[in-house]
């Protein structure tokens, strides 16, 4: 029976409504501050991107699952960089 | 008649109409000779339509040669200028719009297609592979990045060149500082040819890692083979944040959004944070490939293997992953805090690490090898010191707090020229010479070709280490004069001798060309240098299957060892080889591409919505097209090998 019920699949779909809701709810809050919507954002942002990858886009499910995941880490450190250096320069270090 | 005002110059001289004559005359002439040779046909069969590596190629190799008589043009108009002070031969409008087009030029039409060239040439011979993963891509790649070319290009003579720096800053770039249409054009063909060469970057990647011949694991790949690999991931890396930035600009410029406005909200800065979120990595991916085949030449000629093989690929991925990390150190006077700048300052000089490990590399292969002084050779000897020059003053600017000294100030300019000059260039002019048999079957005059290399090179030294002189005296860049008093006017004056160093260095290539076609032996065989990979078991011409049988590698000089220890290269019989077909529509996309990028420019709305239509309706038909490509049989392979081989 658990050979024919596809429960990752399905568990991965509950979990991105519900993350989606999470994220559009966000609009419907009154009386919570910036910092803290954008927070709600992002960490949702973060856990539905990777969900998706993993369980819909079946990375890590194939023999080249090594250059995948470089792939995905190496352009994740990269943007990452990227964004904190802008912050960095534009607004945080700028006098 | 009101329409056609906007295509006129906003600031007209003799020159440019006297370029328009030229141009028309050009255009005129080359029309006739086709048809009068009715070379028409061959033209659209053979060059137009092609989708082989080869011939791209070479296509690449021509415009970037086109290209670097066109910003060496600009370069000579810019020296004659500030040759003496107070000089009225270029007045200020015409020497911003001829800086900016030097740099765009140089930078994206010269020293891009350069490596491609040698990139789409190379690559796929030094795998063993028959052509790049998708041929037709590639085609495409080719003919988006000459159709932005030409857009650039055209635009003297049509509505103005850009006049805001090859940076291109905003909010000067903006429609308040420059209200003429050169930076859209600007604009435009970077994105044009940035489509092709993100293209490029994801072709080249897959070709690398899917169609090596069987044998070559990763750490079996020629140096020049990895070097164009790691190029190539920070092209898919870089080249979205260009993509991104200039669509933010062309917005702001066309459809009056604020993202990089002093008001209502912009950020005026975040111009420049983009670019040179591109441009760092830009740098490493033109100086990459060029240091791949100084890697190949130094080895070749010093008869020996690379010294260090994994350390060049150690140190190439790490700068890989570096030169995202350095790009505030290009603006370290905006108004960062300490910290920031400190933080950069770090990143910056710890790139010259992996940088060294290379040039010790290179170094240690020389040490106790048997040596031959060939030109390609002798390029990459005069590389070594005049590139470190440059280097060493690259962490001189890199310290942030006496940057503020070096901003935007002509030492500034003699460091990048002393960088790409014998990093980039005498890597292309030294690959020329290398790879000139393998493309067209004879070789370039020695004596000519040396002669050449210590012109240029005398010609790079006499240009730029005067400016480090006049920039830390407080020579600005980019002032279209200055007085007597400032006491420049000496240093200057040697530039321009040696920009002229230069011209007569760039003619004697010309003449180099001219003299070998006419003279030169043409029974050198497939392999003149005595060389080491892969490339050079092909037969001259290479013929456009590249390859009879699969080759089988063992080492990284697979072919060395198959010419000195016994290693057999083809141990399998010959098969039938599936090729592509050619495909016209490459460039008749790219030319809709043209039409859609001009149509923007001119803010032609209709002509710019038909033109999008028919870029997709291009884009359906190919997806909805079958192209099984066809086989060459065995037959017509033993045929064809029998008469490039002879007798086999």
């Amino acid at each position: 029976m658990s050979e024919l019920f596809p429960l990752k699949q399905v568990m991965g779909f509950a979990l991105s409504i519900i993350l989606t809701i999470i994220a559009a709810g966000v609009y419907f809050l009154d009386g919570i501050s910036f910092p803290i919507i954008m927070t709600i954002l992002l960490v949702t942002a973060f856990i539905q991107a990777g969900l998706q990858l993993v369980v819909f886009m079946h990375a890590g499910e194939t023999d080249d699952k090594s250059a995948i995941y470089t792939n995905i880490y190496y352009a994740l450190i990269i943007a990452l960089v990227t964004i904190f250096g802008t912050l960095l320069c534009m607004i945080w270090g700028y006098l | 008649m009101d329409y056609f005002e906007r295509f006129a110059i906003p600031h007209p001289s003799p020159a440019i109409y006297a370029s328009m004559v030229a141009i028309g005359f050009t255009v005129i002439a080359l029309i006739f000779v086709l048809t009068y040779f009715k070379l028409w046909g061959y033209l659209w069969r053979e060059w137009l339509t092609t989708v082989d590596h080869k011939k791209i190629g070479i296509m690449y190799l021509i415009s970037a040669i086109v290209m670097l008589f066109r910003g060496g043009a600009d370069a000579i108009m810019m020296r004659a200028q500030m040759a003496v002070p107070n000089n009225t031969l270029l007045d200020a409008q015409h020497y911003n719009e001829i800086f900016t087009t030097h740099g765009t030029v140089m930078i994206i039409f010269m020293a891009m297609p350069f490596i491609m060239a040698f990139m789409n040439f190379i690559v796929p011979l030094q795998i063993g592979a028959r052509d790049v993963a998708f041929p037709r891509l590639n085609a495409l790649s080719f003919w988006l990045f000459f159709m932005g070319a030409m857009l650039l290009n055209i635009s003297f003579v049509i509505g103005g060149s850009p006049d805001a720096g090859w940076t291109n800053y905003f909010p000067l770039a903006d429609n308040e500082f420059s209200p003429s249409v050169g930076t859209n054009y600007y604009l435009f063909a970077l994105q044009i040819s940035g489509l092709g060469t993100l293209m490029t970057g994801i072709n080249m990647i897959v070709t690398i890692l899917r169609m090596r011949a069987p044998g070559m694991t990763l750490m079996k790949m020629p140096m020049f083979t990895w070097s164009a690999f790691i190029a190539n991931v920070i092209i898919v890396f870089a080249f979205p944040v260009l993509t991104v930035a200039l669509t933010m600009g062309t917005f702001d410029r066309l459809f009056a959004t604020k993202f990089f406005t002093t008001t209502d909200g912009g950020m005026d800065m975040l111009w420049a944070n983009f670019f040179w979120v591109w441009g760092h990595p830009e740098v490493y991916i033109l100086i990459l490939p060029a240091f791949g085949i100084y890697s190949e030449i130094i080895s070749t000629f010093s008869k020996r293997n690379l010294y260090g093989y994994k350390s060049m690929v150690g140190s190439m991925v790490i700068i890989s992953f570096l030169s995202f990390l350095v790009w505030t150190h290009h603006f370290f006077t905006m108004g960062q805090g300490a910290l920031t700048n400190s933080i950069f300052s770090i990143t910056t000089m710890a790139i010259a690490v992996p940088t060294g490990v290379k040039i010790f590399n290179w170094l240690f292969t020389l040490w106790k090898g048997n040596i031959e002084f060939t030109t390609p050779m002798l390029y990459s000897m005069l590389f070594i010191p005049t590139f470190t020059i440059g280097g060493v003053t690259g962490v001189m600017l890199g310290m942030s707090a006496a940057d503020y000294q070096y901003h935007n100030t002509m030492f500034l300019v003699a460091h990048f020229h002393m960088v790409i000059i014998p990093g980039v260039v005498f890597a292309m002019l030294a690959g020329l010479h290398y790879y000139w048999p393998k493309m067209f079957g004879f070789m370039l005059n020695e004596k000519i070709g040396k002669i050449t290399a210590w012109v240029i090179a005398i010609g790079t030294l006499l240009t730029f280490m005067p400016m480090f002189f006049s920039g830390l005296d407080g020579q600005a860049r980019r002032m279209y004069t200055y007085t007597e008093s400032t006491g420049f006017g000496i240093w200057n004056m040697i530039s321009f001798i040696g920009a002229i160093g230069f011209t007569i260095g760039f003619m004697l290539i010309v003449y180099n060309v001219y003299y070998s076609i006419r003279y030169s032996p043409r029974n050198i065989g497939m392999d003149p240098w005595d060389a080491r990979t892969l490339e050079w078991a092909t037969p001259n011409p290479v013929p456009f299957y590249n390859f009879a049988k699969q080759p089988h590698v063992n080492s990284v000089e697979t072919f060395w060892d198959s010419k000195n220890n016994g290693h057999e290269l083809f141990p399998e019989p010959y098969e039938d080889i599936h090729m592509p077909s050619n495909s016209g529509m490459p460039f008749i996309l790219a030319c809709i591409f043209f039409a859609w990028g001009f149509s923007f420019v001119f803010s032609m709305w209709i002509p710019a919505i038909l033109s999008t239509i028919g870029i997709f309706i291009c884009m359906a038909l190919r997806s909805l097209e079958k192209d099984p490509g066809y086989y060459v049989t065995v037959k017509e392979i033993k045929e064809t090998e029998k008469k490039l081989r002879g007798v086999q």
